[in-house]
């Protein structure tokens, strides 16, 4: 279920290599089951500069807000914007139309210091248990 | 999410078996969702969906003086009630602000069925034995006694009919019947908390599994408190701990409806008639976000950088599809097409006061 070629954040942001230095973010698909359904994804515009960790933009769901993490740094080179009319995007294809950014890394090592599908469904299985 | 601490429903066990995403609501462990608050919220629009409000308290109110000590205590006009019917109505302290919003139900001119919210059961109890301190009368804590399941949707009547010997197509909103749901005694209601029709039933806990199993048998969809509570909003019925509460009044609550300032003296009534002649200094209003973003309840209302206002409620109407909520504004600014400013996220996003209920059904 969790794809393979993806790293993930413990903040439940995943990490999908597209070519070269681009990536693309998203959330995870027991983020968006926790959230539930999905209304409104608030992105940052293209061209900004995001740090490791800095808060990029928020989800609404309609029982709740949540911040959203950015879980590299780089530059947004082009956001999703079928989520503006479709948020539900990111309920019933987490992993692939309801994708969020595309991403320029400048710091690619970010990347392998996430976890890997194993780890974060491992990491889940602790968090959701609790 | 099993929490040892907190308390269950009689329906709990069903609960968990349906899949439901518990939650600690106010220190009961209740499902916020089965399938999805949207299709929840549809089906109780288009078709029948069923909550459990076991946590929701019951208290009975019996004796000569009943009427009296409910008179004093609560701001609509008791006396106006009839056997089988049900009135809303606030739970006054002094200042006018809410104990709790409450349903009475009469079952006769001394005896008198009161349903309070879960949380506020013990101090709407004490506060209302307190007041009967020398009055004819005897205030009771049944809580433990009932479960509620509140069936809510255009196809409520013909889901329940069959299960029940209560004649339910003659009985109009806020009346109730007595009789039993499939074969066991019980309280029904044509009331609800959703905006749409439906019933509130009220029987002892050990029997309330096996009547919802087959309530949802029958095709009634389980629904959780996230969609009770866009359901509830979008029909502008307030919640308790978010749009009222103690510091607030019903006059301020735009719930005028309930304020019977000529029935004789209440708890309150000289702080109400203070305000409906010079007007509250705050109404609650309904507004739209005109910028996208979902206002929630607590975020500030400002007014030229100033603090003018707070959220009390908002969520995505399901519905409108358009995110909505409830706000306490300046008297002068709360009437329908003024807008204002709410702080999200320390973002300034427009929002506009729009006539209120946001969804009214078609009678």
């Amino acid at each position: 279920m969790t794809p393979e070629d993806n790293r993930y954040a413990k903040s439940h942001e995943y990490v999908h290599p597209e070519a070269g230095d681009l990536v693309i973010i998203g959330i995870t698909d027991y983020a968006q089951k926790e959230l539930g359904d999905v209304v409104f994804v608030e992105l940052p515009p293209v061209g900004s500069e995001l740090e490791l960790g800095d808060e990029f933009g928020s989800i609404e769901s309609v029982k709740a807000v949540s911040e959203l993490f950015s879980p590299v740094s780089g530059q947004v080179v082009e956001i999703n914007e079928a989520l503006n009319d479709k948020p539900e995007l990111v309920n019933t294809d987490p992993y692939g139309d309801g994708w969020m950014m595309k991403i320029k890394l400048t710091i690619p090592e970010e990347v392998d210091e996430m976890m890997t599908a194993e780890e974060y469904e491992e990491y889940v299985e602790k968090e959701s248990a609790h | 999410m099993a929490d040892q601490n907190l308390k269950k429903t009689p329906l709990n066990q069903v609960e968990h078996e349906l899949g439901g995403k518990m939650v600690d609501f106010g220190g009961w462990e209740l499902p916020v969702q089965f399938s999805g608050i949207l299709e929840e919220h549809a089906a109780v629009r288009e078709h029948a969906g069923l909550f459990d409000v076991s946590h929701m308290g019951e208290l009975t109110v019996k004796g000569p003086e009943a009427l009296a000590l409910l008179q004093r205590a609560t701001c609509n006009d008791v006396s106006k009630l009839e056997n089988g019917r049900a009135q809303y109505t606030g739970l006054l302290y002094p200042t006018a602000g809410f104990v709790d919003d409450i349903l009475i139900y009469q079952n006769a001119p001394d005896d008198f069925f009161v349903v309070v919210n879960a949380s506020n059961s013990d101090k709407d109890y004490e506060w209302l034995a307190d007041a009967a301190k020398g009055m004819d009368v005897e205030v009771r804590n049944v809580s433990a006694d009932y479960a509620q399941l509140a069936l809510q949707g255009p196809e409520a009547e013909r889901l329940l009919q069959p299960m029940t010997d209560i004649a339910l197509a003659p009985m109009k909103y806020y009346r109730f019947g007595k009789g039993k749901v499939d074969g066991v005694p019980a309280i029904v209601s044509r009331t609800g908390y959703t905006g749409e029709d439906g019933f509130e039933v009220y029987v002892a806990p050990s029997e309330a599994p096996r009547i919802m199993r087959k309530l949802l048998d029958a095709g009634a969809k389980p629904c959780g408190l996230g969609a009770r509570d866009t359901l509830r909003l979008e029909a502008k019925m307030a919640l308790y701990g978010n749009d009222i509460d103690e510091t607030t009044t019903p006059l301020e609550a735009d719930l005028s409806w309930i304020v019977k300032i000529d029935k004789g003296d209440f708890f309150g009534r000289d702080v109400l008639q203070r305000e409906s002649a010079e007007g509250p200094r705050r109404k609650l209003a309904g507004f739209e976000m005109v910028d996208r973003g979902i206002a929630r309840h607590g975020y500030p209302v400002v007014d030229g950088g100033e603090e003018a206002g707070v959220v009390t409620s908002g969520t995505h109407s399901p519905t409108l599809k358009k995110a909505i909520g409830l706000a306490y504004l300046p008297l002068d600014k709360s009437a329908p097409g003024a807008e204002f400013m709410v702080l999200i996220r320390g973002k300034e996003t427009r929002a506009r006061v729009v006539p209120t209920p946001f969804y009214k059904r078609a009678k």
